[in-house]
This record gives C-alpha cells, sequence and structure tokens, in this order.
C-alpha cells in the first residue's frame, strides 16, 4: 500500500510538470499548428534561471521559505522570451510542416550552447531549499511538502487556463483563432497579436515548469532533449491539441514511468513509448484528439 | 519574375529534363572526384570522408521517404542505429568478420524491422508520421540504452575490423580505413546510388511521387498507396541499415547516441542543408553537414549554437537547400537569357 501511495505521488509529482510544459505545447500546436520541439528548452530555460533567480534572492537576504513564489515569478519573466521568438517563427506558419519542425530544432540546438555559455557544462542544483518547506505525511507515506506544492500549483495553473480560454473574451478569440484564423482575421482579430501571445503564454508554461522542478533535482544540458520526446509522448497519449489530453497524458507518463522505476526500471522510458504506440495504433488521434488529420 | 511570360514558354521543359539526368551525374561526379581524393587529400579528410559515405548511403534512401514520398520520419536513425549493432553484435559476440556478412545481415534486419514498425507507421501522413516513427525510435533508443548485458548501455559496442571480401588487412587503423575500406564503400556508394537511382525512376517510383502530389488522386488511378508506401518504408531503412554499418565500422563503435532522436533530426537537417528536392542533394548536404561540422567543431566549443543557427537560416532564407538554390539560379539565369 505504502509502496503503492509512493508510487503514485512521485509520478504524480513528475506530472504536475510534464503538464505544464506539454499544455504549452498543446496551446502553440492548438493556434499556430506548429510542433515547436524547442519546448524542451523552455523548460531547461527556465530551470537554469530559477537557480540564478533562487541564489540571488537568498543572497539579498530574503528567507528561504519565499523561494517558491520566487520560482514561480522567474519562471514568468523568463518566459517572456518566447515574445522575440515568436517573431521569427511568424514567417514560416504557411510552411510545410517539416520546416516547422526543423527550425523549433535549430533553436533547440542554440539554446544548448546558450546554456553551456551561461551556466557550464556541469549539472547545477539548488541547494538547501527543497526541504525548506519540511515533509507531510499522506497515507503513510513521508513526501516533501514541497512536492505537494508543485502539485497543487500545477492544477490551479491548469484550472486557471481552462477558465481563461473558455470564459474569458481573449481566450474565446484565441479558440476562434484556432478553428479558423482566416475566418478570424475576417472578423476583424489581429491574428498576428493572438500568436504573439499564445506562443508566449506557451513558452511561459514551460519555463515555469522547469523553475517548479529544479529544486528537485539539478538542471543540465540534457534535460531539454530529454524532455522534448516525453512531452511529445504526453501529448500523442493526449491527443495533439487537447488541454485534458495533456492533463491525462502527463498522468498516464508520470505514473507510468514512476511504477516502471520502483518494479523494472530498465523499463522507464521503454513502456512510456510502448503505451505511445499503443495509443496511435488504436487511437491515432489519441485520447481526446479530433479524428487524425 | 519581371519576364513571367518567357518563364512560363521556355524553362519549364528544361527544369523537368535537366535534373533527370543531372541527378545521377552530379552523384557520379562526386564520386569520381572522391577516388581521387587518396592522391592529394590528407588522411584526415579522407577519414571525414567515411562519414559522409555513411551518411549519403542513409540519405539516398531517407530521400526515397522525404524527397519523393513525402513521408517526413523523425525516427530514421533507429535503422543507423540497426546497422551499427548488427555490426557489433556479429563482430563482437558471434566472430562474423566478413563485410558482405555484415551489410547484408544489416539490411536484413533494418528490412524487417521496417516492414514491421512501417506496416504501422504508413498508414498515417504528415505530423502523425513523425511522431510514430520518433516512438518507434526512442522505444528503440531506451532499449539499447538500458539492456546494459546485451547492447553494452551507454557504453554502447565494439566494431571490430570487418575483412572485405575475404581478405584480411593489415597495418594500422588509419591505413585501412582511408585505403581499402576507402574504396571499398566508395564503390558500395555508387553501385547504391546507381540502384537508387533506377528506383526513384521506375514506375514504383513514379508511384510513390504521384502519392506525394495527392494521395487521393494517386488511389483513385489504381495506385496502391499503403504497399507502396511500405515498400518506400522498407528501402530507406535498408539504405539506412548499411549507412549505418559503414558509420560503426569507421568509428569502431556503435552507441546508443547513433538512435537518439536529435540524429534523427540532424538525417533531416542533412536533407534540407543539400536540397530534397533534387536527386543528389541530400548527399551534397551529408557532405556540407559533415564537413561543417567538422570546421565549426575545430574553431568552438559552441558548435551546437552554430549549426542551429544554420539550420534557423536555411529554413527561413533558403528552403530549396544547396542544390534546389543553384538550380534556381541556373534556371533564372536561363530564363533571363
Amino acid at each position: 500500500m505504502a509502496g503503492l501511495v509512493d508510487v503514485v505521488l512521485g509520478g504524480t509529482f513528475h506530472a504536475a510538470v510534464l503538464f505544464l510544459v506539454a499544455a504549452g505545447l498543446q496551446l502553440v500546436f492548438g493556434v499556430q499548428k506548429i510542433v515547436n520541439l524547442a519546448c524542451g528548452s523552455f523548460y531547461a530555460l527556465g530551470a537554469y534561471f530559477g537557480i540564478t533567480a533562487v541564489s540571488i534572492a537568498i543572497s539579498l537576504g530574503m528567507p528561504p521559505l519565499m523561494f517558491f513564489p520566487v520560482l514561480i515569478v522567474a519562471g514568468l519573466a523568463i518566459g517572456l522570451v518566447g515574445f522575440p521568438i515568436e517573431r521569427v517563427l511568424r514567417t514560416i506558419y504557411r510552411r510545410d510542416e517539416s520546416y516547422q519542425l526543423l527550425i523549433t530544432f535549430g533553436l533547440l540546438l542554440m539554446f544548448q550552447d546558450v546554456f553551456r555559455f551561461l551556466w557550464g557544462a556541469t549539472p547545477r542544483t539548488m541547494d538547501n531549499v527543497y526541504l525548506a518547506y519540511g515533509t507531510a505525511h499522506v497515507l503513510g507515506v513521508r513526501v516533501p511538502t514541497y512536492n505537494l506544492l508543485v502539485i497543487t500549483a500545477s492544477l490551479a495553473i491548469a484550472l486557471g487556463l481552462g477558465a481563461f480560454l473558455e470564459r474569458t473574451k481573449i481566450g474565446r478569440i484565441v479558440r476562434a483563432t484556432a478553428e479558423n484564423r482566416d475566418m478570424a482575421e475576417g472578423l476583424g482579430i489581429d491574428a498576428s497579436k493572438i500568436f504573439a501571445l499564445v506562443f508566449t503564454v506557451g513558452c511561459m508554461l514551460g519555463t515555469v515548469g522547469g523553475a517548479l522542478v529544479v529544486p528537485s533535482g539539478a538542471a543540465s544540458l540534457d534535460m531539454a532533449v530529454e524532455l522534448v520526446v516525453e512531452s511529445f509522448a504526453v501529448v500523442v497519449i493526449g491527443g495533439l491539441g487537447s488541454m485534458r489530453g495533456a492533463l491525462v497524458g502527463a498522468l498516464i507518463v508520470g505514473v507510468m514511468r514512476a511504477a516502471a522505476i520502483s518494479l523494472m526500471p530498465e523499463l522507464e522510458m521503454l513502456s512510456v513509448y510502448l503505451v505511445v504506440v499503443v495509443v496511435l495504433i488504436v487511437r491515432p488521434a489519441g485520447l481526446f484528439g479530433k479524428a487524425a488529420a | 519574375m519581371s519576364n513571367q511570360s518567357i518563364d512560363i514558354a521556355g524553362p519549364p521543359a528544361v527544369r523537368r529534363s535537366m535534373p533527370r539526368f543531372s541527378g545521377l551525374w552530379v552523384l557520379l561526379g562526386l564520386i569520381a572526384i572522391m577516388t581521387m581524393m587518396p592522391l592529394v587529400a590528407s588522411p584526415y579528410a579522407l577519414l571525414l570522408m567515411l562519414p559522409f559515405i555513411g551518411y549519403s548511403i542513409a540519405l539516398l534512401g531517407f530521400n526515397l521517404l522525404f524527397g519523393t514520398t513525402g513521408l517526413l520520419s523523425f525516427g530514421h536513425a533507429m535503422f543507423l542505429g540497426l546497422g551499427a549493432y548488427t555490426a557489433a553484435t556479429l563482430t563482437s559476440k558471434f566472430g562474423v568478420l566478413s563485410f558482405e556478412v555484415l551489410l547484408l545481415t544489416a539490411a536484413l534486419v533494418s528490412g524487417l524491422v521496417a516492414l514491421l514498425t512501417g506496416a504501422l507507421c504508413v498508414r498515417y501522413t504528415r505530423i502523425f508520421f513523425g511522431m510514430l516513427t520518433l516512438a518507434f525510435g526512442m522505444l528503440f533508443h531506451s532499449f539499447l540504452f538500458k539492456f546494459y548485458s546485451i547492447t553494452g548501455g551507454d557504453q554502447g559496442m565494439r566494431v571490430l575490423r570487418p575483412l572485405l571480401l575475404g581478405m584480411e588487412w593489415r597495418g594500422g587503423k588509419t591505413a585501412f580505413l582511408t585505403g581499402p575500406f576507402y574504396y571499398y564503400v566508395l564503390t558500395l556508394f555508387a553501385l547504391l546510388g546507381i540502384a537508387m537511382w533506377r528506383i526513384s525512376q521506375s514506375p514504383f517510383g513514379l508511384h510513390l511521387r504521384a502519392i506525394r502530389e495527392n494521395a487521393g488522386k494517386a488511389a483513385y488511378v489504381g495506385v496502391e498507396i499503403f504497399r507502396m508506401r511500405l515498400a518506400a518504408f522498407v528501402v530507406s531503412a535498408i539504405y539506412g541499415g548499411v549507412g549505418g554499418t559503414i558509420l560503426a565500422v569507421t568509428t569502431g563503435l556503435a552507441d546508443p547516441e547513433l538512435a537518439y532522436w536529435t540524429h534523427s533530426g540532424n538525417l533531416v537537417f542533412m536533407a534540407v542543408l543539400g536540397g530534397s528536392g533534387t536527386f543528389a542533394g541530400p548527399a551534397i548536404g551529408a557532405l556540407a553537414f559533415v564537413l561543417l561540422q567538422d570546421f565549426v567543431m575545430s574553431i568552438t566549443q559552441y558548435w551546437r549554437f552554430v549549426m542551429g543557427g544554420v539550420l534557423v537560416l536555411l529554413v527561413l532564407f533558403m528552403p530549396q537547400g544547396l542544390s534546389g538554390t543553384i538550380e534556381v539560379l541556373a534556371n533564372r539565369r536561363r530564363g533571363g537569357r
């Protein structure tokens, strides 16, 4: 029983972070129809910048307990790099998918060396703050309270994002643009502004995800390319372009990995890809996706 | 653009017939130059040519899928990995050293795996095809990475020096690679190039092109889309396996990075760099990529930044790639008189 709770909690923590990145990917795919391979770089960027922001905050005399809000703010702030990047991507919206994949692949390569230049090749960790909030007991299992905070924050972001898209006026415009860009423009919507907004928000989701995960581990140069395939797995399982899909897909991938690690470590990623293959064969559009194009 | 009427009257016929003849000749011309290279070039330059040949062969196959059939695989490195690990397993575990046997087995293994995975993948097109191939590629990579006892995990597996045509070659590693092995794989490159040319000009190649242009219409006139796509997938995988075997013998090592998804991305990069719309384009792309990467790595440790930047600029300003751009410029000159 305790083992099961451990797996579910560990998996959910990972899923919470994975969801944020995958949600960014989904948002951008849904509206701009671009599969953004650079989403992994945004995640890594958030992680590196989070470390720097927290160490600056602590050296300025901020109590360690404040590091959680600092991380969120840092993630949101650095997510603004999405805005200039969207300016570059703007030119290829109407091009073939292979070019869109390639240009974001190019960005991924470039970012990797930007990290190497700014933060060095050795993995960076954030010391002494992960357990600043202590540990909690959940059904007889000890977990860092920080993990629970991240899960809550991610859920809150999921709900907020849903409310934004479903209930607000801008959200409605975003959905209309996603549905039919030309028609939306015909109705007087400035689609390029919507695209800039959506891409920046998508980028922020990734950077916040990275900033939130880093206290529990390390920021490394490989984390970008590794996370890309994982978040790909999430969106394929959940269905391209679907927010609900991102949530469910992230939970499946997160818990699956945690279970595999505790039962058969060799199958850690293998199990995830197996699920992806099975889903693509049985339901090519994913669990919550629209019919395959 | 100013003399559009002239453009319409003249060059289309030229444009259609010119690549038909130039594609193979460009490739064979390149190979002819390379046969002369050992006379003048340094061993280092010759060693660089070996991965170029390996990648070129793989890309000849990749482009049958991408350029001709219009299917973008983002997991094609799997077949390079299969070829490399076949060579490693046969040489270091079973003591099979004949290079011909290695190549045939690698081709067979890649082809069989492609038949199985392709039967699932080619039911989809566009981004779904890309994602499914990516998933299979990563499935294979995590197998290589995690099953230490079979594959050596992140250490990879050693590939021993093979026998060429049943003969053992003495001397240092460099002497072997730049001497007999160089000529051997160059000949192989020429033969596979001619074979791919025949394939792309055959009725089968025409079927694939028809599928790329309009799958619905092609099906309507009797093209068996599924079987044709699957056949293209298998052929491209066989070329990938052969290319992977050459790469592995060159480095003497089969490691999981060969099958990682970023390696697949590099293959797409090379194809687009050279121009996937032309026959010799991908080979030119492989050459440019290998030389550029070697050059950039020698001057800065931030070579990924430069390569990524080149890729971004390429997509933005030169989407037809090197050969496509040259062709456009040539046509423009001819059109302008």
